[in-house]
């Protein structure tokens, strides 16, 4: 694929980038200021991959699975920052109506799912999903799969990459290596070279890219996504970046060490995409700043409607879990 | 001629298939000329081409599956090759499947076969009942056929309720449970319990292969005393019909609950408890509950009897709960 090709999917990238940052700066203000209940997730460090995810997907034809840092990958997929602040306030309007809350929300008819909490139980499903795709004739449709390093530990992501390569299902697994999960770093995780290592040994194809590099990221998601899109199997990529935030906002992420934090102080995947695409005339100046100034006010839009907007009240909910009930 | 319980769950997967182009079999061994370990799917994949699947030894992935495709538009029945391994599949049956509905407004229509019950020889882990441990969680029903025609017109019905659904079929029933036939003129509708024999002395409440037993230890009970127990089939255990149980401690005033499993947390502490909280004042005696005792299931056959209930515990509670 010629660079040139990638122009426009970095243009749409970038901007929910910078949404996501805006969404996430005004979340993160919310917080502290004790307006939000349960935890807040930022995607510090992951916007470069997160958005390389998204903006390849067609949303309400392929699946796309959030995990908790895909804030700018939202965006590129085409959901609005409105629809994460419904899920912070427990908006009436939004899918859970504060049934659940913060990250986990999702459009499932639309192609998102709403992710439970524990970690890689949602590739099995999403294994599910295109599998139904694929006895109803539709042959082109893509999965995406997002994990952290974390994640690769656990059995039931195991289980679900394995029996994804089994049914050679179009799936690409994005790992996001953020180095801690939670606070454990690397080391303790995994014992294998790359997590590169765990795809071959399912038998998929590997691709690895510096995930703070915003256009090698680019590339390498293309052709994960059109691999898995043309039939050529399921896909594994490994991106590299840091955590550049705690794990929530509860945490000041003091174990990660200061020289790792100094190596990555000039890698912010935020700034340095903003480099790389005026450095390629891809973006002006200009457009930049209308687009940051854009972005904000839309965060501070759809934060006030969501704030606005009716909470669950307690004296209507119904207390029933299930969609059909016995005739009595 | 002659029908088993096993003969119905494979009668009821092939009308599945055939009437509804959307249900998919997904599970160990279920494909192929093997047709699964208990041969509840012989024949149905080279039948229905491409909609039996075998799957890789992985009961997360397989739940899981299941729940994505039928967000996906599927009625997918999975199986679980021992209900035991059921516990592997549970994160995703009562996580992430039964709490959709609540947490979106979207259920997950789908059906987990659950292979129960303990056999001789079955061991610790190819014997246990795992129905109060599924029922614990909101968002899911959990079926307990204890005939012939409910493991047909149950099986059916697990796949038309739009909501997961747990159905534990009885791995002892399976070829000695017998019946001229599965079909039944009018089936009572899900969620009703049976009144399996009538009686006025006791109420026995029991489900699954304990039905069986409870019905022998009434039928001798009344042969050689007189009593005349009244059995009732729960049927489903989530949703469990209270209002019909409570009707039977009316007309009896004793109640006996029986279950294969453990006895902490079970379904027979369950039906206590309701019984208890809302009819304590039917009550001419407290309530007795006859399980397994709180041990793995042991392997060897004449451990195993005296660990499983049978008729005659069935009867020496029911002489002694007669007594008070």
């Amino acid at each position: 694929m010629n660079e040139q090709s990638l122009q426009e999917p970095a243009r749409k990238a970038y901007r929910a980038m910078v949404m996501a940052r805006a969404f996430d700066t005004k979340i993160s203000a919310l917080y502290k200021a004790g307006k939000i209940f349960g935890g807040v997730f930022l995607g510090r460090g992951h916007e470069a991959v997160a958005a390389a995810e998204g903006v390849f997907l067609r949303k309400g034809y392929d699946v796309y699975t959030p995990f908790i840092r895909e804030q700018a990958g939202r965006c590129a997929w085409g959901d609005s920052v409105l629809e994460s602040a419904r899920s912070y306030f427990g908006s009436m309007q939004g899918i859970s109506r504060g049934r659940d809350g913060n990250i986990h929300w999702g459009h499932p008819h639309e192609g998102t799912l709403m992710p439970i909490s524990h970690l890689g139980a949602m590739a099995s499903v999403v294994a599910g999903l295109m599998l139904a795709k694929r006895m109803q004739g539709i042959t082109d449709a893509v999965g995406v799969v997002c994990i952290g390093d974390g994640t690769t530990s656990v059995g039931a992501l195991h289980e679900a990459a394995n029996l994804i390569a089994v049914e050679k299902l179009p799936i690409v697994i994005v790992v996001t290596n953020n180095q801690y999960a939670y606070s454990t770093p690397n080391a303790n995780e995994f014992a294998c070279k790359s997590l590169a290592d765990r795809g071959r040994g399912y038998g998929m194809t590997t691709h690895e890219c510096d995930g703070t590099d915003f256009l090698q990221t680019l590339a390498t998601m293309q052709r994960a996504i059109s691999a898995a899109r043309a039939g050529e199997g399921p896909q594994w990529v490994v991106a590299e970046t840091l955590r550049m935030c705690g794990h929530g906002e509860h945490d000041d992420a003091s174990y990660i060490p200061a020289e790792l934090r100094a190596a990555y102080a000039d890698r912010d995947p935020l700034a340095v995409a903003r480099r790389q695409m005026l450095e390629k005339g891809w973006m002006s100046e200009e457009e930049a700043d209308a687009w940051e100034e854009e972005c904000r006010d839309e965060v501070q839009r759809s934060v006030a409607q969501a704030q606005k907007e009716p909470t669950p009240r307690p004296q209507d909910e119904q207390w029933v879990a299930t969609s059909w009930r016995p005739e009595r | 001629m002659s029908v088993t319980y096993i003969d119905a769950i494979h009668a009821a997967l092939e009308e599945l298939l055939q009437e509804d182009a959307s249900v998919i079999l997904y599970g160990e061994d279920i494909a192929g000329s093997f047709g699964g370990a208990f041969k509840a799917t012989k024949g149905l994949a080279d039948k229905f081409p491409g909609r039996v699947l075998n799957a890789p030894i992985a009961e997360d992935a397989i739940v899981g599956l299941g729940m994505g495709a039928a967000l996906g538009g599927l009625k997918p029945i999975v199986e679980m090759q021992f209900a035991d391994f059921g516990t592997l599949g549970q994160n995703q049956m009562c996580n992430n499947a039964a709490a959709h509905f609540y947490r979106t407004g979207i259920p997950v229509n789908l059906t987990m076969r659950m292979p129960c019950g303990g056999t001789p020889g079955g061991g610790p882990y190819h014997s246990q009942c795992l129905e109060a441990v599924f029922a614990h969680y909101p968002g899911v029903h959990v079926f307990t056929p204890a005939t012939v025609a409910d493991a047909y017109y149950m099986l059916k019905e697990a796949v038309r309720i739009p909501d997961p659904v747990v159905f534990m079929e009885h791995k002892f029933l399976y070829r000695w449970l017998k019946a001229d036939s599965w079909l039944e003129a009018d089936p009572l509708p899900i969620g009703r319990a049976r009144i399996a024999r009538p009686g006025k002395h006791a109420t026995v409440v029991a489900f699954s292969a304990m039905v069986p037993e409870a019905l022998r230890a009434a039928e001798e009970l009344a042969a050689s005393s007189g009593y005349e127990l009244e059995v009732v089939d729960l049927r489903t255990v989530k949703p469990l019909d209270t209002d019909t149980i409570l009707a039977s401690v009316a007309r009896t005033a004793r109640l006996l609950v029986v279950s294969e499993d453990f006895p902490w947390g079970g379904v027979a502490a369950e039906v206590i408890a309701r019984v208890a909280t809302e009819g304590m004042h039917l009550l001419d005696a407290p309530p007795l509950r006859v399980t397994a005792p709180d041990t793995p299931i042991p392997a060897h056959p004449d451990l195993w009897k005296a660990h499983r209930p049978g008729y005659e515990n069935i009867m020496a509670a029911a002489r002694y709960l007669i007594s008070l």
